[in-house]
């Protein structure tokens, strides 16, 4: 005999599909089938079963093999090297739920570490492009119940976020959208003629990196004010017709993903994608989403800043917090020699950063806590595995569009092993004790950035 | 047993009456009682003044449009943050959104005890618990909205008053919300298709109700219920000259209805940051006060409280669940914008704003949040708010009690604006000689919004049996004493006792606190159509599961205070 | 006026954030004074007394003193940050924040700095000899107040998002600078000597750019409006005008509606669709040239 479990929080992308159907031993330790996942989902929870997981905490020998240690023993080593290190970079927490990452915060203001999280190497372009013009947004909810114009920027959800169309975006039936996919259109901008494209009403294949000159020409579009014959590789008739379409929505949404918020300039590409939207709304309703690429990375980013006020790449180190992507961001620190140890949680820099970056970290005291076996585990000088969040634990996770939802704990963890927030508590308690003589920025009072 | 004896201080305590007595509050298990045994540890509070721990009936301190405001303003954090109180405490930040640390302990130093966020969407209502979990020390509760409610909305179209009522029984225990929030009732639908709902009678796109309909339908099903606290309302129009009609013919709305609930509430609807409401004139250029006949109608229906919303004249940001005024407003000041529409429930935006000395709007705006304060006969339905962030961060509760307990002060304030000539022509503050007193005070900021919100018996007093939310200041009210040397010391108490424990020393925060989190639990009869519209709508139109919508576990609400309800009737 | 000067004795193995060294943090201390002020390194502070040797005397206001900080401060954060008088001489290469929010006085960089020098400068007058990193006189993030006045004046090249959200003041460049110039400015001056990449007064609403080299990518934007002649370091030329950034939102003063102005050499090709192979060329000369940053603004 079998149960299912339902209503189960898919717990790998951003779009986190909260509807999916496992069905579990009757002992509660074997995931036998997912349903209504997608393939990268079910594969996650699948994975997660693995019969040569580690399932103890390993350390690194001089000759490179591993030692399995105990729990109290990682605990120690965590403690020891973060409570030495002068400025520690605390990067990840994007795969975790928001109670370790808040338990990890108590560990970062208690060290003066740097807490960082994946946006650091996808969506933090658009956290900065928000904080220069804001962001006019809606839940996922009011795309599928409203929206008859969807454009989609530089993201090929088909691959990166499957059920994004069929949940929220181009398929769903809602309150004023009956008519489904039929009473949608769909714009897609990318320099490739993407899976997503070929779906498209219209499909705008743009020079590589000129988006930025492009979301401009509609801005000038908008205005009815002349543009250059071409524009990014687009002929400006396709621009204004484009633009045109846009303004006549009912209610238009924007998607946009790493293909416009890593390439040349970045942040302002966001940001003037948002200008587009902002001028939208003087003649319709528009909104703007970044597809968010790890299930809890948004997470992150709502607990730092209720905690701290910014939404990644916070420095505590000198007993405020403070933030300049560009100087605190994890990348940076890296290549500036600017931090002294690095703790992973949640996230895979090893294949993540540039290369340069990764050569740093293994040169530095490191310690990761994740689930797999990863190119992060295999350079850091201890790896903690622990329970898979959203499977072997719950815990709350905040969608792309920031809803938050409480993941479900759907078997055991195998026997003996922690969960990130157990083992992120013991360590905090560890360094409270170390720190007790000389708590971090007690001794005298200063003004941030430098006072 | 823990018992602690504040001696000889000047109380003042609106519940029991005392005004300025010199007397002993005594405190035993975290109880106010009659008196207590010589072991108790006593404070000495000779020469200073004794009042129950401040209610707070309107801030928006925690959810998603607050955090969206400190995350998009790094701006907000640059300078003057400083380092921690202790090594118990956490670090703070941010000026006029500041982090969920700051807000407890600055709170928690001007005496404030308890501290209601007043606009939840019901869609992230686990965020809004996750920071206040994350506020230390005060105690919170959070009020859903509902006056843009797609179940509202369809079942108010057609009267359904006890269906709306079992509607908000079950998405108070949802949502662990703790009161019925109306927030430009109609017009946040409305901007879901970038439209407005401007007055009352407006109608709502495709939903074929008006505001009217919605708030009369509201205050019946609120009474139906028998909730603590009343409708809580935010009304159309807010923001924009001439809107004191508006504002009137709200207010009407909730004439001829009684109340009905067993916590000592009089009033049938709470009117928000009325300040944002009382504006004549029909452009910026003729802008002027029109607190004189907002304030007439209020000090002559005992069945309304409202509170100030009081402009502080600082750099802040603005944030309310009226999105549709947010974007006309940064249509007027070019600043960032960020809005979000929340599927089926409601919206938000926020927007940076300047309110300069040097722009005469601005102060208009200032010195009507003062007008209503000192126009108000009876000072236990006015409460002091800043609608913190929107007309001011909190923390500058102890300035407006200067302008506001000081005449000196407020005319040179006025005095010396830009434009002082034409904001003294506007307004009626120039001839407005009141001062508000020390017992006003404690009525206006503890058993006032207290009683309002239906929690008399527990706040805002320093009656036995109450809870020994305890607040001395180091200030004489004997006199002689300065506008300065007021605003010093409502910002640092000399102690806090927060349910007992002594939080605050010498303006320094020296405890977390214990704090809780407060919400109604509203029995009613088993609905069984509420219940099938409920799944139907979250089948079909929301965009999570039924199942994964409920607020509920120790991780969000560790430490609850549920208000038990009973409107459960015999069929 | 007086002078101090300090030397740096050892190179911090983090970055050391020094903001007490300007006139203002120093002046009418005594040199043990000086010695014992806290500079900061993560978590732990020392003084300027373990990182430097202090010589020479200050005077009793900043505007009578003057500050030479001698050494390879490449690795030192926040030289003079919010200086308000006097005069800084920094000089080696010195990193990030130099300049930054300063109001006043005279500050000269001899060597090269690092990203955010003169964020937010309010007045004064700043000149780096070499080069300048990314975001040179900008705004801090998110606010919408970037330089307000004053001068910077760059010898060399600088990096991306110069004058980002400038509203009032001047920037000179006399060598190339990368992307993003003026973007978002209401107000102000940049000009630049050398060459432009692209998006020169993207979503600018006001003030003005000069550009005598070339720009391999004009915003669609901006328009001819005629020649007009201009006057830079006294030298008058007369270049190409234009007005922009269309797609952005502008005021109306007198009835007529400002936009931001931007002028070109009149030889230089204004067109659209420079080469490729041409924007390579240039874009890996410039990676190879020192401080100028790879593409993009931020690594973030
Ligand atoms: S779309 Fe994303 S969240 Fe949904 S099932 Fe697939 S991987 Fe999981
Ligand atoms: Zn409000």
């Amino acid at each position: 005999m079998a149960k299912t479990v339902t209503d189960v929080i898919c717990p790998f992308c951003g779009t986190l599909c909260d509807d999916l159907e496992v069905q579990v031993s009757d002992d509660g330790t074997k995931i036998l089938e997912v349903y209504n996942a997608c393939a990268i989902g079910a594969e996650k929870f699948l994975h997660s079963q693995a019969k040569d997981r580690i399932t103890r905490p390993r350390m690194q020998q001089e000759d490179g093999s591993y030692k399995e240690v105990s729990y109290d023993e990682a605990v120690e080593y965590t403690a020891q090297m973060l409570a030495k290190a002068k400025k520690p970079l605390m990067y990840g927490w994007s795969s975790t739920s928001c109670e370790a990452q808040s338990v990890g915060h108590e560990i970062a203001e208690a060290v003066g570490g740097v807490v960082d999280n994946t946006a650091t190497v996808c969506h933090g372009s658009s956290l900065i492009a928000i904080q220069d013009v804001g962001i006019p947004s809606c839940t996922l909810g009011e795309v599928k119940n409203r929206a008859d114009l969807v454009v989609f920027w530089g993201c090929n959800p088909s691959h990166a976020h499957p059920r994004h169309l069929s949940r929220y975006s181009i398929f769903p039936r809602g309150f004023f959208t009956g008519k489904g996919h039929k009473g949608r259109k769909m714009i897609v901008v990318d320099p490739r003629n993407t899976d997503t494209m070929k779906m498209a009403d219209v499909g705008l294949q743009l020079e590589q990196g000129r988006d930025y000159e492009l979301l401009s020409a509609l801005r000038v579009a908008f205005r009815g004010e002349d543009l250059p014959d071409v524009v990014a590789g687009i002929p400006k008739e396709r621009i204004y017709e484009a633009a045109e379409m846009m303004k006549n929505a009912r209610f238009g949404v924007i998607f946009f993903g790493m293909g416009v918020t890593q390439s040349l300039g970045k942040n302002h590409n966001i940001d003037i994608a948002i200008m587009v939207t902002k001028d939208l709304n003087e003649f319709t309703k528009f909104s703007i989403i970044a597809m968010r690429g790890h299930y809890n990375v948004t997470g992150s980013g709502a607990v730092l800043g209720w905690q701290f006020g910014f939404p990644f790449a916070t420095d505590l180190s000198r007993g405020f917090a403070r933030y300049n992507p560009g100087e605190t961001t994890s990348n940076d620190l890296l290549r500036r020699d600017e931090c002294d140890a690095v703790f992973v949680l949640g996230s895979d820099p090893g294949a993540h950063f540039p290369i340069s970056s990764v050569r740093k970290i293994a040169h530095l005291p490191s310690v990761a806590v994740d689930p797999h076996i990863t190119p992060t585990t295999e350079i850091s000088k201890l790896h903690v595995p622990v329970a898979f969040v959203g499977i072997e634990v719950g815990g709350c996770c905040y969608r792309m569009d920031n809803v938050p939802i409480e993941s479900r704990k759907v078997v055991e963890p195998p026997e003996g092993m922690m969960t990130d927030t157990d083992f992120l508590a013991r360590v905090r308690d560890r360094v409270v004790e170390l720190k007790a003589q000389a708590p971090v920025g007690t001794q005298s009072t200063a003004e941030a950035q430098g006072a | 047993m823990a018992e602690y004896l504040i001696k000889n201080g000047f109380v003042f305590d609106p519940v029991t009456g005392v005004k300025g007595d010199k007397k002993d509050v005594a405190i035993r298990d975290g109880k106010i009682v009659d008196s207590v045994s010589s072991s108790a540890k006593v404070y000495d509070a000779a020469g200073k003044t004794v009042m129950a721990g401040a209610v707070e009936v309107h801030a928006h301190v925690a959810g998603p449009k607050v955090n969206e405001g400190r995350n998009y303003r790094p701006e907000d954090k640059l300078f003057g943050t400083r380092v921690r109180d202790s090594k118990d405490t956490r670090m703070t930040g941010g000026f006029s959104i500041p982090t969920t640390f700051k807000t407890g302990y600055s709170y928690a130093k001007m005496g404030y005890t308890v501290v209601m966020e007043a606009a939840m969407p019901p869609l992230y209502a686990r965020h809004v618990h996750e920071e206040m979990r994350d506020t230390p020390i005060i105690d919170q509760g959070a009020f859903p909205v509902f006056g843009n409610n797609w179940f509202v909305l369809e079942y108010l179209k057609n009267n359904e008053v006890e269906n709306t009522a079992a509607y908000i029984a079950w998405l108070l225990r949802a949502s662990k919300g703790y009161a019925v929030k109306v927030v430009n009732p109609g017009g946040t639908e409305a901007w879901a298709w970038g439209l407005n709902c401007l007055s009352v009678n407006d109608p709502v796109p495709y939903f074929d109700i008006t505001p009217a309909q919605i708030v009369k339908g509201l205050i019946e099903a609120n009474e139906y219920l028998g909730l603590p606290h009343s409708i809580h309302i935010h009304a159309n129009n807010l923001g924009n000259p001439g809107n004191f009609q508006t504002t009137l013919d709200t207010f009407k709305l909730a004439e001829g209805y009684k109340t009905n609930n067993k916590f000592g509430r009089e009033q049938t609807m709470h009117h928000t940051h009325v300040q944002f409401h009382s504006y004549g004139g029909d452009n910026w250029g003729n802008f002027e006060s029109k607190a004189d006949a907002i304030m007439d109608y209020v000090n002559a229906n005992p069945n309304l409280t409202i509170d100030t919303g009081n402009v502080t004249l600082d750099e802040t940001t603005t944030m309310t669940a009226d999105g549709p005024f947010e974007h006309h407003l940064t249509e007027l000041n070019h600043l960032k914008w960020a809005n979000v529409d929340v599927e089926l429930e409601t919206a938000a935006g926020i927007v940076p704003y300047v309110y300069s000395p040097d722009i005469k709007v601005c102060a208009i705006q200032w010195a009507i949040g003062l007008e209503l304060a000192l126009l108000a006969k009876d000072p236990m339905r006015c409460f002091i708010t800043t609608d913190h962030p929107n007309a001011g961060p909190f923390t500058r509760y102890p300035r407006i009690m200067k302008w506001l307990m000081s005449k000196e002060s407020r005319d040179e304030r006025l005095n010396t604006f830009k434009h002082a000539d034409k904001v003294i022509s506007s307004t009626l503050l120039a001839g407005l000689d009141r001062e508000i007193t020390f017992y006003e005070l404690a009525q206006m900021t503890r058993a006032g919004p207290a009683k309002a919100l239906g929690l008399a018996g527990t706040y805002g007093g320093l009656a036995p049996g109450m809870d020994a939310d305890v607040v001395v200041y180091d200030i004489n009210p004997e006199g002689p004493f300065t506008g300065e040397d007021i605003e010093r010391a409502f910002t640092d108490a000399s102690l806090v006792f927060k349910t007992g424990t002594l939080v605050v020393e010498n303006g320094r925060v020296i405890n977390n606190g214990n704090k809780r989190t407060l919400w109604v639990d509203a029995k009613v009869n088993e609905n069984a159509q509420v219940m099938r519209d409920v799944e139907e709508k979250f089948l079909k139109y929301y965009s999570v599961s039924l199942k994964n919508y409920e607020v509920q576990g120790h991780h969000y609400i560790p430490n609850p205070y549920a208000i038990e309800v009973d409107a459960t009737s015999e069929v | 006026m007086e002078t101090v000067t300090l030397t740096i004795k050892k190179t911090p193995t983090l970055m050391l954030e020094a903001e007490a060294i300007s006139p203002d943090g120093l002046a009418g201390k005594s040199l043990d004074q000086i010695k014992a002020l806290p500079v900061h390194m993560g978590r732990e502070q020392f003084t300027i007394g373990e990182y430097f040797d202090v010589t020479g005397a200050t005077s009793a206001t900043a505007g009578e003193t003057k500050v030479v900080v001698k050494g390879d401060l490449s690795r030192v954060k926040y030289l003079g940050t919010k200086m308000s008088a006097g005069e800084l001489v920094i000089e080696g290469n010195a990193d990030m924040y130099v300049g930054a929010w300063m109001s006043g006085g005279k500050l000269t960089a001899k060597g090269s700095v690092d990203g955010f020098a003169g964020t937010g400068m309010k007045g004064g007058e700043l000149l780096i000899e070499g080069n300048a990193g990314n975001y040179l006189g900008s705004a801090y993030r998110g606010d919408w107040r970037g330089m307000q006045a004053g001068l910077i004046r760059v010898k060399g090249n600088v990096g991306s998002d110069t004058g980002y959200f400038m509203n009032g003041g001047e920037i000179i460049i006399e060598g190339n600078a990368d992307v993003h110039v003026g973007t978002h400015a209401e107000g102000g001056k940049i000009v630049i000597k050398g060459n432009a990449k692209s998006r020169v007064g993207g979503q600018m609403v006001e003030g003005t750019i000069i550009l005598f080299g070339t720009v391999d990518v004009m915003m669609p934007g901006f328009k001819y409006i005629g020649d007009e002649e201009i006057e830079v370091d006294g030298q008058k030329t007369v270049m190409s005008a234009y007005i922009g950034d269309l797609g952005e939102r502008h005021r109306k003063r007198k009835g007529e509606s400002v936009y931001g102005k931007l002028y070109l050499a009149k030889a230089a090709p204004a067109d659209a669709g420079a080469s490729r192979d041409a924007r390579l060329a240039r874009a890996r000369e410039a990676k190879k040239a020192r401080f100028v940053p790879v593409e993009g603004t931020t690594s973030a």
